[in-house]
């Protein structure tokens, strides 16, 4: 059995790491740090897993030498201290911001300063196999990916696989998100009274996912804006663009279906009867699977693509988990089989 | 048989029982598909329920 532990778990990715792994066939969870409940049993913090281990949390510092370390800390601190997680496991698999970027100067950019630990980032592989599947099969480093980047990657990923993008129009993506996105520290805008029933853009413009977004789909104008509504777990992304040339409903089908077939957690959702015509985050809520679902305006030629996503699983925990799978040479699929519930 | 999905273009089998007038779903994109022909076997979009949220 793999050895892997957890720095951070005491959030909600490193929560779901914590459910995904310790059901995983071929990995034992040795230990899950965190600094303010060391000593508490994990199931304190993460009710779900009540019954299921006897694992406490542990201080980081008593962090010992394990096979693959999952990193879910805050923005920065992976990066400040790789010297001394890089001597404790062989593999990293880091769920923060702060490897996704290949570009320092796209960190600075997006992040307001330097990057403590430059020398660092073309080691890790982005982390999200459906754009880097081969480069993370046996890699020791993969970065994590964020949530709202993926849904729009996704959505933009078969359209710019195949060449259907008028790239001198500005493309367009607006997500709507769960509050799980916010992480488990409260603040006042969180507050149940001021964020049950708000619709919320907290984001129109200027959120850092855009850079992972230029950067996973070569696009020079991808505009994003992120609205937080009444979910808690889920993302879905609708990305609006221009057809580069004049295409038929046929035409998408063939570039979806061609992207989805090499994808194992990626289902295309169309349909012209029922109730969950297009994706539905709602009923994703646990799963790594993405959905996928569009629309052309034959007019215009505005292509309006959707993608449906649990924001904590394929936007964070399930894709670190599939990386860890590649990384190691498991099924990529293993332990992440969980469809989703219906109903919710 | 072989028919194709006038929705997503889709090969879909169909079955040697297959009448004309029957109704199936493609496997693909889930349309309603109506047999409208068997020589050669050829399908049309059903008549569906569409949404009608504010209009």
């Amino acid at each position: 059995m793999t050895r892997v532990s957890i720095v951070g778990a005491s959030g909600y990715v490193g929560g779901e790491l914590l459910r995904l792994l310790l059901w995983h066939p071929e990995v034992t969870v040795v230990q899950a740090t965190s600094g303010r409940n060391a000593g508490r049993y994990l199931y304190q913090v993460h009710p779900n897993l009540r019954g299921r281990t006897s694992l406490q949390f542990v201080h980081p510092d008593k962090l010992e030498p394990c096979d693959l370390l999952f990193l879910a800390l805050p923005h920065g601190e992976a990066a400040r201290a790789m010297q001394r997680y890089t001597g404790l496991a062989e593999r990293i698999i880091d769920c923060s911001a702060d490897f996704r970027l290949s570009d320092p100067a796209a960190y600075k950019r997006w992040y307001g300063e330097d990057h403590p630990a430059p020398e660092w980032l073309g080691r890790f592989v982005y982390g999200l196999p459906e754009v880097s599947r081969e480069a993370l099969r046996g890699a020791k480093y993969a970065s994590g990916v964020g949530c709202n980047a993926t849904a729009s990657n996704l959505a933009l990923l078969p359209l710019v696989r195949a060449g259907l993008i008028d790239t001198s129009k500005p493309v367009l993506i607006e997500v709507k998100v769960g509050s799980s996105e916010g992480g488990a520290s409260s603040t006042d805008s969180s507050h149940h009274p001021e964020r049950a029933g708000a619709v919320r853009s907290f984001a129109p413009v200027g959120h850092r996912h855009t850079a992972e977004i230029e950067q996973v789909t070569g696009l020079s104008t991808p505009h994003l804006s992120i609205t937080s509504v009444e979910l808690v777990r889920g993302a879905l992304a609708t990305a609006h663009a221009f057809a580069v040339r004049p295409i038929a409903d046929k035409d998408l089908w063939q570039a979806y279906r061609g992207f989805a077939k090499e994808q194992p957690f990626v289902r295309l959702v169309k349909e012209r009867q029922g109730i969950y015509r297009y994706p539905e985050p709602k009923i994703l809520a646990g799963s790594n699977f993405a959905d996928l679902g569009f629309a052309l305006d034959p007019e215009s030629g505005r292509i309006v693509s959707i993608c449906a996503i649990d924001n904590l699983m394929k936007g964070a925990a399930g894709s670190a988990v599939q990386c860890m799978n590649l990384m190691l040479g498991f099924e990529e699929t293993l332990g992440l089989e969980f469809p989703g519930l219906h109903p919710v | 048989m072989i028919a194709t999905c006038p929705e997503c273009a889709a090969e879909i089998s169909l079955p040697a029982d297959t009448l004309e007038s029957e109704i199936i779903s493609c496997p693909e994109c889930g349309a309603e598909l109506e047999v409208i022909s068997l020589t050669p076997p050829t399908l049309a979009l059903a008549p569906e329920v569409e949404e009608d949220w504010g209009e």
